[in-house]
């Protein structure tokens, strides 16, 4: 009865709010609805209105899916100082961190699913009732661990703010377990995603074992970027609690992942361009151009100012600590890592082919709006669980005040 | 997502609420059918072949005979370079014609010298006549490799080597994700990125379930070798067309085929051989 009420108020909770809430989610679902006229477009007439052809047979779907599985893989980096070494200001955001996780997972998955040709044929990856190929096709790994970090990510916090919501704490047994699981699993997550390119012997920019690592790092910058600019915003509109102590904390874990992604690239940008074989084709298409095509160029200097520049702002404590120069940073890194691991990392894999033809990609109308559509409607689902978790965890959303329900709910009567 | 799978899957069903759009929808993948299941769909895809292009078809099932390894040869010596085997590929195997235009078969211009490094091969030469002085030919399609990597990256299982060494394609079950077109080191594979275009008096009605029957949107395809062909005893009509002799075709495993002494006697190489792919498609030069 209890867990009805929990459930009837926290759709409440999502139904009702101010005229600004009303308004961001009629904007998001203005973008949904636009983009799914182009998605239904898409699935009517084919792929064929993507800009992508058979030279290069993957781009922006596939390059928001790799950084969003990356956004998702660093809620590990806000779960291992808070739940091992107990750092008390980063403890009461791993919560919603998780959430973004889990948010994210949404997101890489629905981007895979827009990239797919037959969406409605989507049953035979189904273990058990498909054909999955688990061991061999690491396409069929990652349907695994996406689906299963999601769960975990989901169960975890859900978890916690249903025992806050009645007043408990939560079974330490049953967390603690879950959560170590957690960490290796987001390693794990963002390995499998770098080894889908880097098992392609067909494509030297991909079948570098520096791929995997390089994931790694820059997912431990771009996830928590964007964790210091929501929790930032978060405050502001729902009042949470977060103090910029644990913002300045995490932006100094970013300048040091950002100095390992930085160091990862020049190892790369060494061993290519100092032996100078064929395989150097698709770097130098994407740094400098090959023969006349250079449209990915401007692109890639804009990332390497943006995260180079946000390198620096981290590693000065001065800079650091201003929120100022630290929401610059987190913005530039957001974009910069976006760009080289978006487009900057799928294209020219691609280019040149391996007949050594060069078709230059940049992304359509219908392909921008259909992720445009994606990323609103995962910060919608977002919105939603924050709309529910942060009043549990700020202490306003409990079992003894559900007797006063009011239409409202009450956390937006108090003034931060 | 799996229920966002099912849900797409339902509305499509809905859209056209019809027995056979079910049947089609929950069809099994080809190596899980028994045979009377086979005929059942043979049955219903003649049937919609029919109304949709208005010609009957007669889709084959025909499995590859024991003893048989299929094995090419292509004298890079004789090649002009003229793509008749292109245009003999696309009307054998009904590829759509335009928007998009499907070719299995590429033939690259190369300048003399060179030959490993692609990346200056010419796709796109459009001389008065071929031959040119100063320019080599290379024609490449699927190499039927006896370690594909296209096979080992799809997520489904829809590809697959058949036992006479042929890699197809389940169109049916394929769920168009294009791994296998980012695995393929030769550019074997192409994907239908809208619903096939070939007008009806072109098309080819004796087909192969695996091969050349007409294919939907969004699913890969590739070179079969000509399975309904090779499968009855006829040349793949790359081999036929050519008017150079430069494509050869048989049996690996039969000692005394054309493709056993070219092998044995000329210097054959195969393409991209460092990739370890192991192709049944054997380049040489013959003089």
């Amino acid at each position: 009865m209890e867990a009805w009420r929990l459930f009837k108020k926290s759709v409440n909770m999502v139904l009702f709010g101010t005229r600004g809430y009303y308004l961001w989610c009629a904007f998001l679902l203005t973008i949904i609805g636009v983009a799914l006229t182009f998605y239904i477009d898409q699935l009517d007439a084919g792929l064929i209105v993507t800009n992508m052809r058979d030279q290069v047979s993957w781009g922006l779907y596939i390059g928001n899916f790799t950084y969003l599985v990356g956004v998702a893989a660093a809620a590990v980096l806000l779960v291992i100082p808070a739940y091992i070494y107990h750092f008390d200001p980063i403890k009461e955001i791993v919560v919603l961190g998780e959430l973004l996780a889990a948010s994210a997972i949404i997101m890489a998955l629905m981007f895979v699913f827009a990239d797919l040709g037959r969406p409605d044929r989507f049953w035979h990856m189904i273990p058990f009732i498909g054909t999955l190929s688990f061991p061999k096709s690491l396409l069929a790994w990652d349907v695994i661990v996406l689906n299963g970090y999601f769960v975990l990510n989901t169960l975890v916090p859900i978890y916690i703010l249903v025992k806050s919501y009645f007043g408990k704490e939560p079974n330490k047994n049953f967390v603690i377990p879950l959560v170590l699981l957690s960490i290796p699993w987001a390693v794990g997550i963002h390995t499998v995603t770098a080894f889908l390119y880097n098992g392609l012997a067909a494509r030297p920019f991909w079948n570098a074992s520096i791929l995997a690592p390089r994931f790694l790092a820059s997912a431990f910058c771009s996830g928590p970027a964007m964790a210091i600019i929501i929790f930032q915003i978060l405050r502001k509109t729902a009042g949470m609690k977060i103090k910029n102590e644990a913002l300045f904390k995490i932006s100094e874990l970013i300048a040091y992942s950002m100095f390992i992604n930085l160091f990862l690239l020049g190892a790369e940008l060494f061993k290519e361009y100092y032996t100078g074989t064929i395989h150097l084709a698709p770097l130098e298409y994407l740094y400098q151009g090959l023969h006349g095509h250079n449209s990915l160029v401007p692109w890639i200097w804009s990332a390497m100012f943006m995260n180079i520049t946000a390198f620096v702002i981290f590693l000065i404590p001065k800079t650091r600590e201003n929120l100022i120069t630290l929401n610059i940073g987190s913005l530039f890194i957001i974009v910069g890592v976006w760009i080289e691991k978006g487009l900057g990392l799928i294209v020219p894999g691609f280019i040149p082919d391996p007949l050594g033809e060069i078709y230059e990609y940049m992304p359509n109308i219908t392909e921008i709006f259909v992720s445009l559509g994606i990323w609103a409607f995962g910060l919608l689902i977002f919105t939603f669980f924050m709309r529910i978790a942060i009043p549990i965890q700020r202490g306003d959303f409990i079992r003894s005040k559900y007797a006063k329900a009011t239409a409202r709910p009450q956390y937006e009567r108090i003034k931060p | 997502m799996l229920s966002m799978g099912a849900m797409a899957g339902l509305s499509m069903g809905s859209i056209s609420c019809t027995r056979d759009a079910v049947e089609e929808f929950l069809q099994k993948h080809f190596r899980e059918m028994t045979e009377e299941e086979k005929k059942q769909v043979i049955r219903r895809l003649e049937a919609k072949y029919l109304k949709k292009y208005g010609k009957e078809f007669h889709i084959s099932t025909q499995p590859a005979d024991t003893g048989v390894l299929w094995g090419y040869g292509l004298d890079l010596s004789r090649c002009i370079g003229c793509r008749r085997c292109v245009y003999a590929c696309v009307k054998e195997n009904n590829q759509s014609r335009i928007n998009p235009q499907l070719q299995w078969i590429r033939v690259i211009r190369l300048k003399k010298g060179s030959l490993i490094n692609l990346e200056n091969a010419e796709h796109y030469y459009n001389p008065e006549t071929v031959p040119e002085p100063g320019f080599m030919y290379m024609p490449v399609q699927c190499q039927q490799c006896e370690n594909p990597p296209c096979v080992r990256v799809c997520p489904v299982k829809a590809t697959w080597t058949e036992r006479d060494g042929i890699v197809v394609v389940d169109y049916d079950w394929c769920i168009g994700c294009r791994y296998c077109v980012a695995a393929c080191p030769y550019k074997g594979r192409v994907f239908n990125w809208a619903e096939p275009n070939i007008p009806s008096a072109e098309l080819n009605t004796g087909v192969h379930y695996l091969g050349n029957r007409p294919r939907m949107k969004n699913v890969v395809e590739k070179c079969t070798f000509c399975i309904q062909r090779v499968r009855q005893g006829r040349y793949p009509a790359c081999v036929e067309i050519c008017p150079t002799g430069t494509r050869k075709f048989g049996n690996l495993l039969d000692p005394n085929s054309e493709i056993r002494y070219l092998i044995e006697n000329k210097r054959v190489f195969r393409l991209k051989e460092d990739f370890n792919t192991e192709p049944k498609f054997y380049y040489f030069f013959s003089a």
